[in-house]
């Protein structure tokens, strides 16, 4: 029982044990991953590597693989091969979810997922770093720093008119805002996010795509996308994966004239624009 | 008296205490310093049934925390009352002493029935009251530990969850048939003499165990309201309605998950521990699946989520019970089953969300 406590009790959100090391200018490393679903390759001899502060793009097919790389990356599932390092030095495949959680990585899931009947400051409070210690988990009260930093994200998020509102009964954009608004109050070195502007109007993407801007250059960011035209007003680099594989890495204006990436993605259909 | 903020925001709370001090001062003034004779006067029978309905309801409160906030159906929590009610009922046994038909000072009867020479080193130290007190806790809370931390690691969840449990509360059923195993098999434990030194079906010590009920109720109660309106109450729900969203947030769901399923299963203990003196008996039908389903009912018709319903829930059903078993015994299954799916279908917040139209969790 003690241990459990303890464990519960131990590690401070915002401040893994070691610091992460990033002098060579990377904060993720995937290295010749592979994980397969019943002999099916869903990741196949996939290296993949994220600077630090970098806002990347990931773009590819349905079942291409992206969602299943971000389950790696967050400890979901674990690979059958490969290494996955968040810098230099952790090793994150020797982590769990909640570990990879509090050593800074945060993930938006593909259907907006925030905690319906709590309202919008109550899930920002759940997701709030350095709040996970037993001993923080027992007080009914947000202190004055709390507050601020709660303002703060609403703020960024554009939900500081709803802040008493239940989640369950916000918009589907501003669902989405919510929960990337939860990966902020975690205090992430990185962010994944999975298709952030799914069933959002143009409006709203425009607000989204300087949101995620924002946030690079202090965060690297990860989004996963299928709109090409949220893609091009977000994307310094953009990686296409095929299959589980890196097909092409580039600009996209490079990569919209590449005939592979024409072949398998761009030309699919209408879908994709 | 200061009222802390997350007690006064909860006027059903606060309706459920003022009932429970009513009654725990109206209930002894109508038992014992009313005539006999007089039209209000409440017959030991009465208390002693009104006490049955309040360890059911804490039972259902223990139940509620863990289904009604953090999404775990468990169909086996009548085990966690049924051990606190073995532990202090092996107490009482040891208080009968010389009493019992075959009058061994150490021995309960049904041992030296048995032909047993000593006492199993299992029921060492349950002369003590104090000590017997202390694993009206541990015992269950202990066992919920194991059970917990085996079956949530594992992260079994849902309907396979709900089935382990089950087969749990059947599994001990069973092997409290035994009379091997030296818990009095098919009869249980009964005839107890005194408490304490009080003889037990006195209507001054029975007053006394329907307060202590009330009382139990009552601390069972806002200890479970104090912890869903901390935030740890908003990791439970979290935890309910999204899981992988508290995991991936940095939330230790499984150790969560055990601590709190330990704390539910200490209050069943507890619940099971007072029920066991005001009824005189404990035997292993009530290790028996309906039960731990029964209680699920009855949170389920009060209102899951809300502790207060679970309360209303254990107590209504069980009035019908009372009344319904005694005038026609073999509808009452039917009717239980008939109420729990016109619920389910017609009032899916039970009956707490007909008062409340807009109702939040925490
Ligand atoms: N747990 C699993 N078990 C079996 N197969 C899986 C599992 N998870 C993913 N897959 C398969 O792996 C492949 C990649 O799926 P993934 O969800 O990663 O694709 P995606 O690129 O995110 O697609 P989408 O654009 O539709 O979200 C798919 O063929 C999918 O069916
Ligand atoms: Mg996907």
């Amino acid at each position: 029982m003690s241990e459990l406590i303890s464990d519960l009790d131990g590690g401070g959100l915002s401040l893994p044990q070691k610091p992460v090391d990033t002098r060579h200018g990377i904060l993720l490393y995937l290295e010749e991953v592979t994980v397969s679903f019943d002999g099916f390759k869903a990741i196949d001899n996939l290296s993949l590597y994220i600077g630090d502060g970098e806002l990347r793009c990931i773009i590819g097919p349905n079942g291409a693989g992206k969602t299943t790389m971000m389950d790696i990356i967050t400890g979901k599932t674990k690979p059958d091969s490969g290494r996955v390092f968040f810098g230099q030095n952790i090793d994150l495949l020797k982590l769990d979810e909640p570990a990879i959680a509090r050593i800074g990585i945060g993930r938006k899931f593909q259907r907006p997922t925030v905690i319906e009947p709590l309202t919008v400051i109550e899930n920002l409070e759940l997701a709030m770093s350095g709040a996970k210690r037993l001993r923080g988990l027992m007080t009914t009260r947000l202190n004055s720093e709390e507050r601020d930093r709660i303002a703060a994200v609403l703020e960024r998020i554009g939900l500081s008119e709803h802040g008493g509102r239940l989640a369950g009964i916000l918009a589907h954009g501003q669902k989405q805002w919510l929960e990337i608004g939860m990966l902020l109050m975690q205090e992430p070195r990185l962010l994944l996010v999975d298709e952030p502007v799914a069933g959002m109007t143009p409006a709203e993407m425009d607000r989204t795509a300087e949101l995620l801007r924002s946030l690079a250059g202090s965060h690297s960011v990860v989004v996963v996308e299928h709109d090409m035209g949220f893609v091009r007003s977000i994307a310094d680099y953009v990686t296409v994966l095929h299959q589980g594989r890196v097909l092409a890495e580039g600009q996209l204006e490079d990569l919209q004239i590449d005939p592979t990436v024409i072949e398998v993605y761009l030309g699919a259909g209408d879908a994709y624009h | 008296m200061l009222i802390p903020r997350w007690l006064l925001s909860d006027r059903a709370g606060l309706v459920l205490l003022a009932v429970l001090a009513i009654l725990g001062i109206g209930v002894p003034i109508l038992s014992l310093w009313t005539p006999p004779d007089h039209p209000l006067h409440l017959s030991a029978y009465t208390v002693t049934l009104l006490g049955k309905y309040l360890c059911y309801a804490l039972l259902a409160v223990a139940v509620d925390l863990v289904w009604g906030y953090m999404g775990i159906l468990s169909l086996g929590h009548a085990a966690f009352f049924a051990l606190g009610g073995y532990c202090f009922g092996m107490y009482l046994m040891r208080q009968i002493g010389t009493r019992g038909v075959y009058g061994d000072p150490v021995l309960p009867d049904f041992m030296v029935f048995l032909n047993w020479k000593e006492l199993p080193w299992y029921w060492y130290g349950f002369d003590h009251f104090s000590f017997a007190l202390l694993m009206v806790l541990v015992v269950p809370g202990l066992l919920a530990f194991v059970f917990g931390w085996f079956a949530f690691r594992s992260r079994v969840s849902g309907v396979y969850l709900s089935i382990i449990t089950q087969a749990l509360t059947y599994a001990l059923m069973l092997a409290f048939f035994r009379n091997e195993m030296g818990f009095g098999g098919n009869n249980g434990l009964t005839d107890f003499k005194d408490v304490l030194g009080y003889p037990i079906h006195d209507d001054g010590t029975r007053i006394v165990l329907f307060i202590l009920s009330i009382l139990a109720l009552a601390g069972g109660y806002l200890l479970c309201r104090w912890l869903v309106s901390t935030r740890m109450g908003r990791v439970l729900v979290a935890i309910r309605d999204a899981e992988d969203r508290a995991r991936f947030l940095g939330y230790r769901v499984e150790q969560v998950k055990v601590l709190v399923f330990t704390l539910s299963a200490m209050l069943a203990g507890i619940a099971g521990a007072l029920y066991v003196p005001q009824v005189g008996i404990i035997n292993p039908g009530e290790f028996a699946p309906i039960n731990s389903i029964e209680a699920v009912i009855w949170v389920a018709v009060g209102g899951r989520g809300t502790l207060v319903g679970a309360v209303v829930g254990a107590v209504l059903i069980n009035y019908a019970k009372s009344w319904l078993t005694g005038a026609l015994p073999e509808v009452w299954l039917f009717a239980l089953g008939g109420l729990f799916v016109a619920v389910t279908l017609l009032l899916p917040r039970g009956l707490i969300g007909l008062l409340r139209p807009r109702e939040t969790t925490t």
